[in-house]
């Protein structure tokens, strides 16, 4: 079975986020990038099922700005066997939304044939949480979102979900897609021979148009502010003082 | 203009609070008709139609429909689809798993987590952990949403829309209920408590996690965890709290040995009245808090506890 990870070239998690004065969105320029966190979960995973011998291969796609190959290095460090950039924004503040994201991987899952898609949950910098399902529905595949568990069985996949009562356990058959939770796994890290042996594995470069997709968005972005900030509050010295903090605020 | 609505039904039991704050954040959109799907969805779809504001609920009862099973779920919504311009729903893990796939398949786009309506087509939704707010207007014929509840009220009860039953779409057959993991709990919902005490990795073990749940008890509250603590498996994964769990605008929420990164701040910022108890007089989350203590929360939770 060959699995494919798309991974997503996004703002390190540790980055203090500015808004632009003019308001048309988040400052990225000269700003730490890294792979989003959910994906270097699913990477991980992949390269896990590779290690069990439930994989042959392992294929990382990053669709974006040119500068998502170092994305797709990363990747390609930390043990996948390949890499697909597929170019479609020139600019890094240009997001390609999910729609048109999902679209592309699904002509690349029509060429490649995996037999598991391993996306993240969510982008932590659009939060659509959105791409997973909607390349399942364009593909007419199961899907088994926020996964902490998998365990993949000949066609079908145990996986079990984290959802808002609990944990939910399905199985799906594959062809599937999951999507990925902050507790399925710890990535590993790259280490410095295998970022050397990464500079030579391939890396295809193709653009959007080459897929037939019109990445054009269906959202436009009227403005992006900062939100709302709280009035600043103050430090009480002792419970009983913050008890009655709170009961003079009719809190309690 | 017409909004459906699916409402969140658990087990064939309506989630009342979730559903009644998504029909607020529908009204300015048009006549809002409530889809009640599940194995057994008909008591969800009574308790659906007294929710004031609601001008008609669909019933639709199947075995493929339980569990929310996205798949077969989202096939149903399609097959509804024809009659409404916006499609949506709270934004509840169910519906986060489902609504995606709908909007694919009716090529648009899906907006998520929306916090406020500006206009049919406008909405406005939290990006970068709600480090920003973006406002975005929608060029797609059909808009699917899911709504943020923390930032609606909950619409009142008192209608008494009519109730009509819709069949199954065909089931793709793709997925499979196992089982699921619920705790029973007698604390209230996370998302919809007055009053959430949440615990963080300070609190250091399972067993000592105890202080949280003991203060949240004395304080008719929910518990919360962060994302560390959960990890640490001092509190179960539906406890945690921010961007990438639940997201919640309690009146009160007190936050005992969390440090606040961004990540958590993402899920509590909101709401009313935040306390914070940590040893650190550095910590971040001093700086959202109305009221901070620099203490060890050894000392200090067991005193509050005590003395409220
Ligand atoms: C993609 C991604 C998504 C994430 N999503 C979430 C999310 O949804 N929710 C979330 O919470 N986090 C999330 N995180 C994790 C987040 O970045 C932080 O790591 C996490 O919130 C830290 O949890 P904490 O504050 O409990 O732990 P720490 O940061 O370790 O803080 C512990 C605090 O306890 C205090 N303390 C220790 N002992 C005591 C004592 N005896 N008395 C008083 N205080 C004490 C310390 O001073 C410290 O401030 C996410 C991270 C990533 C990368
Ligand atoms: N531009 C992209 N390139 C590659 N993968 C992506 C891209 N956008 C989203 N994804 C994948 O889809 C997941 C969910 O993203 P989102 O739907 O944007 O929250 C990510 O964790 C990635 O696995």
């Amino acid at each position: 079975m060959k699995v494919l990870v798309p991974v997503k070239r996004v703002i390190d998690y540790n980055v203090k986020v500015r808004v632009k004065a003019d308001g048309s969105g988040v400052d990225l320029a000269n700003v730490k990038m890294s792979m989003n966190p959910f994906d270097e979960i699913a990477v991980e995973e992949a390269i896990r099922l590779k290690e069990a011998g439930k994989a042959e291969e392992v294929v990382a796609v990053s669709i974006g700005v040119k500068q998502a190959q170092e994305t797709l290095r990363t990747a390609l460090a930390m043990g996948a066997d390949r890499a697909i950039l597929v170019v479609a924004a020139d600019d890094v503040h240009t997001d390609v939304e999910p729609l048109a994201v999902a679209k592309i991987l699904a002509k690349i899952v029509e060429e490649e044939a995996p037999g598991l898609v391993l996306c993240g949950k969510q982008a932590i910098d659009n939060d659509m949480n959105a791409t997973g399902q909607m390349l399942s529905a364009l593909l007419g595949w199961s899907q088994a979102t926020f996964a902490s568990d998998v365990d993949i069985d000949g066609d079908t996949a145990v996986v079990t979900r984290e959802v808002d009562g609990g944990l939910q356990t399905i199985k799906v058959s594959t062809p599937t897609i999951i999507t990925v939770d902050l507790r399925l796994n710890e990535p590993r890290y790259a280490s410095l021979p295998n970022i050397m042996k990464a500079k030579k594995k391939p890396l295809d470069e193709k653009t959007a148009a080459d897929y037939g997709v019109d990445v054009s968005p269906r959202l436009e972005i009227v403005k992006t502010e900062e939100p709302a900030e709280r009035a600043a509050g103050i430090v009480v010295g002792s419970v009983d003082e913050l008890v009655a903090k709170l009961k003079e605020a009719g809190a309690v | 203009m017409a909004v459906l609505l699916l409402a969140e039904v658990n087990n064939g039991e309506l989630a009342l609070d979730a559903t009644a704050k998504a029909v607020t954040a529908s009204k300015a959109l048009g006549d809002v008709t409530v889809l009640a799907a599940g194995a057994s969805a008909a008591a969800a779809g009574e308790a659906a139609a007294k929710i004031d504001g609601v001008a008609k609920v669909l019933v639709a009862e199947d075995a493929s429909l339980g569990h929310r099973l996205a798949e077969s779920t989202a096939a149903l919504i399609v097959s509804l689809a024809g009659d409404y311009e916006h499609i949506v729903a709270p934004a509840t893990t169910d519906a986060k798993n489902v609504m995606p796939r709908v909007a694919a398949l009716l090529d648009v786009m899906v907006i998520s987590e929306a916090t406020d309506v500006v206009d049919a087509n406008t909405f406005v939704r939290p990006i970068y952990a709600g480090n920003a707010m973006q406002t975005v207007k929608s060029n797609d014929a059909k808009k699917v949403i899911t709504f943020r509840t923390s930032t609606f009220d909950a619409a009142g009860e008192g209608g008494s829309a009519s109730v009509e039953t819709v069949g199954a779409a065909a089931n793709p057959g793709l997925s499979e209920w196992v089982e699921d993991k619920v705790a029973e709990s007698d604390r209230p919902e996370l998302t919809s408590a007055g009053v959430v005490v949440s615990g963080g990795r300070g609190v250091g073990s399972e067993e000592d996690f105890a202080l949280i749940e003991k203060l949240a008890d004395k304080l008719g509250a929910a518990v919360g965890a962060s994302r560390a603590a959960v990890d640490s498996g001092y509190a179960p994964n539906d406890w945690q709290v921010g961007q990438t769990g639940k997201v919640v605008a309690p009146e009160l929420y007190i936050a005992v040995g969390i440090s606040g990164a961004i990540q958590h701040l993402a899920g509590m910022k909101d709401s009313k009245i935040i306390v914070a108890i940590n040893k650190d007089e550095e910590a971040p989350i001093f700086q959202v808090a109305d009221f901070g203590l620099v203490a060890d929360l050894f000392a200090a939770v067991p005193e509050l506890t005590d003395k409220l």
